[in-house]
């Protein structure tokens, strides 16, 4: 089986790529360690969303939409979990699953390579995803959240930031075509 | 090799995903339940590495703290001492006003002691410019009523006599200056004879015949022979006696701290002053030591 391979649609050429043995769980397990226990130390950590950047990233990597969907499932869920009881399960599992699912569909529709591209894109998700927390939190929840306020906007700015520098090292960890 | 699910079938799949969540959120809002067994399950998977890292990050802060990021207690050591400096310098200006309340408060009492004595207290404000004599300057002077060869004193004892008077201040010759001195006495025995300086700390009692018994302690008084001091103002202790020829050698401790006068009383008249009886030889030496200075020699203890 091929490490990296092609999507042919239409004339589009787009890589699916494949990691390291390890690397995905790897790479998830370290980012809900470290959205769990830097904040502690570091309280403007909070800021970053490490498994949504993960998430994406590896939606846009892998391209495949279910397997992009489950992942980001996981993930939230996992991060649900230690987010404490204040957190209902599902919160950032349905969040990260409608992320997961957006990004490994658009990323096997367009070359998600360029730092402009990663930068748009991690933008536009971390706001697709604070809307999806926020749908939740109000209609199923029922508790009040404000939709749009200037925090969002940084933080958005913020993860796409440290997401364009971050999926520079993550490339690193893909197998060798 | 390539299998790529098709669209509907994610579609559909993250539909069923969703709903399945949803679910968990309906039945954990219905049951108040917060999936503890998930829970139980991350937490406990996580928190031994994060126990790990916590100890981790722990030693790195310190070192980074103690070894590394010394600039701000740099800067706090700074500050710290310069508050100490400050600190220091309150402290000893407070411990100065103490010292000198100390001092005046028993020129005071000195002075009530002998109401009927014309005397007038001094600052010094001065003191000879070399080693070569031993002068003070006092803020006395001929307008204070201040003139040539009176008795200089401290409530401790005599310092000397004045051999200068300017408009507004006075100099003093202090016993221990080679050209001063004082008639005086051993207080026991009587014994007369003129003390005076040879430019060292202790004095001299020059005239003493070996035949006379002079015990070291013996509180040395003046004996008002020299017309400039009443009798019996102390003039110090007895540290050493040795045989000489033809007289003894006997050096005496003065009684006020001619190092360090910052007030004096300047006594207007050679009238014997009233001093009260207190015990004398307490501060005697049981070994003569000529070079020691710190001892504080007893009042004097003499009834005119």
């Amino acid at each position: 089986m091929n490490d990296t391979y092609e999507l042919r649609g239409g004339e589009t050429h787009i890589e699916v790529h494949k990691f390291y043995p390890g690397a995905i769980l790897g790479i998830t397990i370290l980012a809900l360690i470290f959205q769990a226990a830097v904040p502690v130390y570091i309280p403007r950590m909070e800021i970053l969303d490490l498994p949504l950047l993960v998430t994406i990233y590896f939606g846009l990597s892998r391209r495949n939409p279910s397997t992009g969907l489950l992942l980001g499932m996981v993930i939230g869920l996992l991060q649900d979990s230690l987010s404490g009881p204040t957190v209902p399960l599902g919160l950032y599992g349905i969040a990260k699953t409608v992320i997961g699912y957006l990004a490994s569909s658009i990323g096997s529709r367009l070359d998600t390579e360029h730092p402009a591209a990663r930068f748009a894109l991690i933008m536009a998700f971390f706001v697709v995803h604070q809307a999806v927390i926020v749908l939740i939190r109000r209609v199923l929840l029922a508790q009040p959240e404000p939709w749009v306020n200037w925090a969002l906007v940084i933080a958005a700015a913020v993860n796409a930031v440290v997401g364009v520098f971050l999926f520079v090292v993550f490339d690193r960890l893909r197998r060798n075509s | 090799m390539v299998s790529i699910p098709s669209r509907h079938r994610s579609f559909a799949l993250l539909a069923g995903v969703i709903i399945v969540q949803v679910l968990l959120l309906e039945v954990q809002i219905k049951r108040d339940s917060h999936g503890r067994l998930i829970r139980v399950w991350a937490v406990g998977a996580v928190s031994p590495v994060e126990r790990g890292g916590n100890w981790g990050l722990g030693k790195i802060r310190g070192i980074w703290n103690h070894y590394f990021a010394l600039q701000s207690t740099q800067r706090e050591n700074e500050a710290l001492r310069t508050e100490n400096d400050s600190l220091k310098l309150a402290l000893a200006n407070l411990q100065g006003k103490a010292a000198e309340a100390d001092r005046l408060a028993e020129l005071l009492k000195f002075r009530k002691s002998q109401e009927k004595i014309p005397m007038i207290s001094a600052r010094v404000i001065g003191a000879s410019a070399g080693t070569a004599s031993r002068t003070i300057e006092i803020d006395r002077g001929e307008r204070d009523g201040i003139r040539r060869n009176l008795a200089v004193i401290t409530p401790d004892g005599a310092v000397g006599k004045v051999i200068e008077t300017f408009h507004d201040t006075a100099q003093v010759l202090l016993l221990t200056d080679k050209e001063g001195g004082a008639g005086a006495m051993i207080l026991g025995t009587r014994t007369q004879s003129p003390v005076g300086g040879n430019g060292e700390p202790y004095l001299v009692m020059k005239y003493v015949a070996n035949d006379d018994t002079v015990n070291i302690g013996e509180q040395v008084v003046t004996s008002g022979m020299d017309k400039i001091f009443p009798r019996d103002i102390p003039v110090g202790t007895v540290m050493e006696v040795k045989a000489g020829n033809p007289f003894k050698q006997i050096r005496v401790k003065p009684a006020a701290h001619l190092d360090r006068l910052e007030e004096v009383i300047v006594l207007l008249s050679q009238e014997p002053l009233a001093v009260s009886k207190e015990p004398a030889a307490q501060d005697a030496p049981a070994v003569a030591s000529p070079n020691s200075s710190s001892a504080n020699p007893p009042a004097a203890v003499v009834k005119p």
